[in-house]
């Protein structure tokens, strides 16, 4: 082996080494610096929904909820709609077609504090006069058996669903230009046979292109999903910040990100602890996303024919 | 003798430019028919019209008149899907979707027909029995019919085409992705389909047209210059154009 070979070898063990070493280095810092909540609470931090800091009694799920929360709210809302802007701007002529793609690329570049603001300004007024008043007021859906409490009765335009849509809106160009990319790696002889069979659009794109596709798909989806798990700036403006268990949907609350954003610059001792826990597990959940997305893509690749 | 397939005045535009010249052409039934010419000269854009194919793509028009069991199924109020049931189309590399051998063929039945769990089963058997696969895949119905070798996953996508129930199959250069023997065998899997379907291959391989094929069109930029019996074609050639190309002086 020649010299130069050796050396560029080595350099490139050192540099793919330090991504395993920050990630490593990151779970260390964190248990390390979580321990003091961790042996004052006990692993029924996880599930104590109790947040006092005057009397130093800290609970996570109030957190943890509120984060599955406006993360699915977020997915239910951004999957369809960027599915199917991604079908038709792969079919559309292709003047149209570039220029609504870069204005999807530049979306996905606007910093998330605008996001913050504008749903700020923009989003929870709309929310709290024209939105939350049709579904309640109007619509009554606050009134339905069983369901109805899960919405809620009071609202005031800040809360979990306008935290979910914000959110919906950051994820949307970043899963609809992986969405997109996928569509139009698709030979297109692939294509062609299904319309050939007799498929209509909806049924080759349903059937055929996702099932083509499905890896980069998913792979799209969990980045999505991770910056929805993580994203604070945007969050922390319309949630609302309320550090109780949430009861309903319009309720206002928080989320892991939100909280720990809110508190760590007054935090100390065992709150700082508390507060190196809750990152701990945001770590965890998007850590076990993956993991659950690798053996998804691993159990399933059979039945598509992959190479295993 | 019936025609299945008249083709009248057919012209073909990608875009401004016509690929197609006033194509006329009859097809017979339950034969085969070759078409074959030299690159680019608009065999495959010929047959793409047969199943509309073609309408995939923005810029692509067809006018004309073709006529399949009498009626012009280029006019608008045809019904698309229905159309492709009854022309299937086999292409020039093996296209099995991602799912497995048995949902392969499968698929296309239940977008056509209801059919119970047991109907369908059956169905798949005999679609692949009549694309000579059974024996192959018979134990292996679950694996993707992406792990089918290359002349496998062929005769899967004939399969495939057969279980839509067609009268007509289109075939544009079946076996270009495919090695010698995998190729006889599709050949002698064709001589056999076309005692129930009308077949239309494009081919760039004039001995495999020579072999299998009834009737012979030659297509040289765009127009057909001469449509016979193959023999006809290949021993007594009445157009020069026709003669050089199979004598191999071009192409």
């Amino acid at each position: 082996m020649f010299a130069t070979d050796k050396i560029f070898r080595l350099a490139c063990f050192i540099c793919a080494s330090i991504i395993g070493l920050l990630m490593l280095g990151f779970f260390i810092q964190l248990i390390c610096s979580s321990l003091i909540a961790w042996e004052e609470f006990g692993i029924s931090f996880l599930w104590s929904s109790e947040w006092d800091p005057v009397d130093e009694k800290f609970g996570a799920l109030p957190s943890i909820l509120g984060t599955l929360i406006t993360t699915t709210i977020a997915l239910i809302i951004a999957l369809p709609l960027s599915f199917v802007s991604a079908l038709y701007l792969v079919d559309l002529p292709a003047v149209i077609g570039k220029i609504l793609s870069q204005a999807l690329d530049l979306l996905a570049a606007i910093p998330s504090v605008i996001y913050g603001m504008w749903g700020l300004f923009i989003l929870v007024p709309i929310m709290q006069l024209h939105v939350q008043p049709f579904l309640v007021d109007t619509l009554g859906l606050a009134k339905l058996p069983f369901i109805g409490r899960f919405i809620g009765e009071y609202y005031n335009g800040f809360g979990f669903v306008t935290a979910g849509i914000i959110l919906a809106l950051m994820i949307l160009p970043y899963i609809c230009a992986i969405m997109r990319d996928i569509f139009k790696m698709t030979p297109p002889m692939l294509r062609e046979s299904a319309f050939g069979v007799g498929c209509t659009r909806w049924e080759t794109a349903w059937n055929i292109v996702i099932r083509y596709g499905i890896r980069g798909l998913l792979g799209g989806i969990f980045i999505g999903l991770g910056r929805a798990l993580g994203e604070t700036m945007a969050v922390l403006f319309v949630i609302g910040n309320m550090t109780e268990l949430p009861l309903a949907l319009f309720d206002s609350g928080t989320t892991i990100a939100a909280t720990l954003a809110n508190n760590f610059a007054e935090a100390d001792g065992i709150q700082r602890g508390v507060l190196f826990a809750l990152g701990l597990i945001l770590l965890m959940m998007s850590f076990g996303i993956q993991v659950f997305a690798q053996w998804y893509l691993h159990a399933t690749s059979a039945n598509r024919g992959e190479e295993r | 003798m019936a025609n299945k397939i008249i083709a009248r005045n057919l012209n073909f535009f990608y875009g401004k430019t016509q690929a197609l010249f006033e194509n006329n052409i009859e097809i017979e039934e339950n034969k085969i028919t070759a078409i074959i010419g030299p690159s680019g000269c608009g065999k495959s854009t010929h047959l793409r019209i047969y199943n509309r194919i073609f309408e995939l793509y923005r810029d692509q028009k067809a006018d004309g008149e073709l006529i399949i069991d009498g009626e012009n199924v280029l006019s608008k109020d045809v019904d698309v899907l229905e159309l492709r049931r009854k022309v299937g189309m086999i292409f020039q590399k093996p296209t099995p979707f991602p799912m497995s051998v048995f949902d392969n063929v499968a698929y296309p039945m239940k977008l056509h027909f209801k059919l119970t769990k047991s109907e369908i089963a059956d169905r798949v058997e005999k679609a692949l029995r009549g694309a000579s696969l059974w024996d192959e895949v018979k134990d292996k119905l679950k694996t993707s019919g992406l792990a089918l070798s290359g002349g496998q996953q062929q005769r899967l996508c004939i399969a495939r085409a057969i279980a839509a129930q067609p009268e007509i199959i289109l075939m544009d250069e079946p076996t270009s992705a495919i090695d010698p023997v995998a190729t006889l065998k599709i050949e002698e899997l064709l001589l056999h389909l076309k005692k129930d379907y009308t077949i239309v291959i494009v081919t760039h391989n004039m001995q495999q047209a020579s072999r299998i094929s009834d009737y012979t069109g030659f297509f040289y930029k765009g127009r057909i210059l001469e449509f016979d019996v193959t023999n006809n074609i290949f021993t007594n050639p009445k157009n020069k154009k026709t003669e050089e190309y199979i004598t191999g002086r071009f192409g």
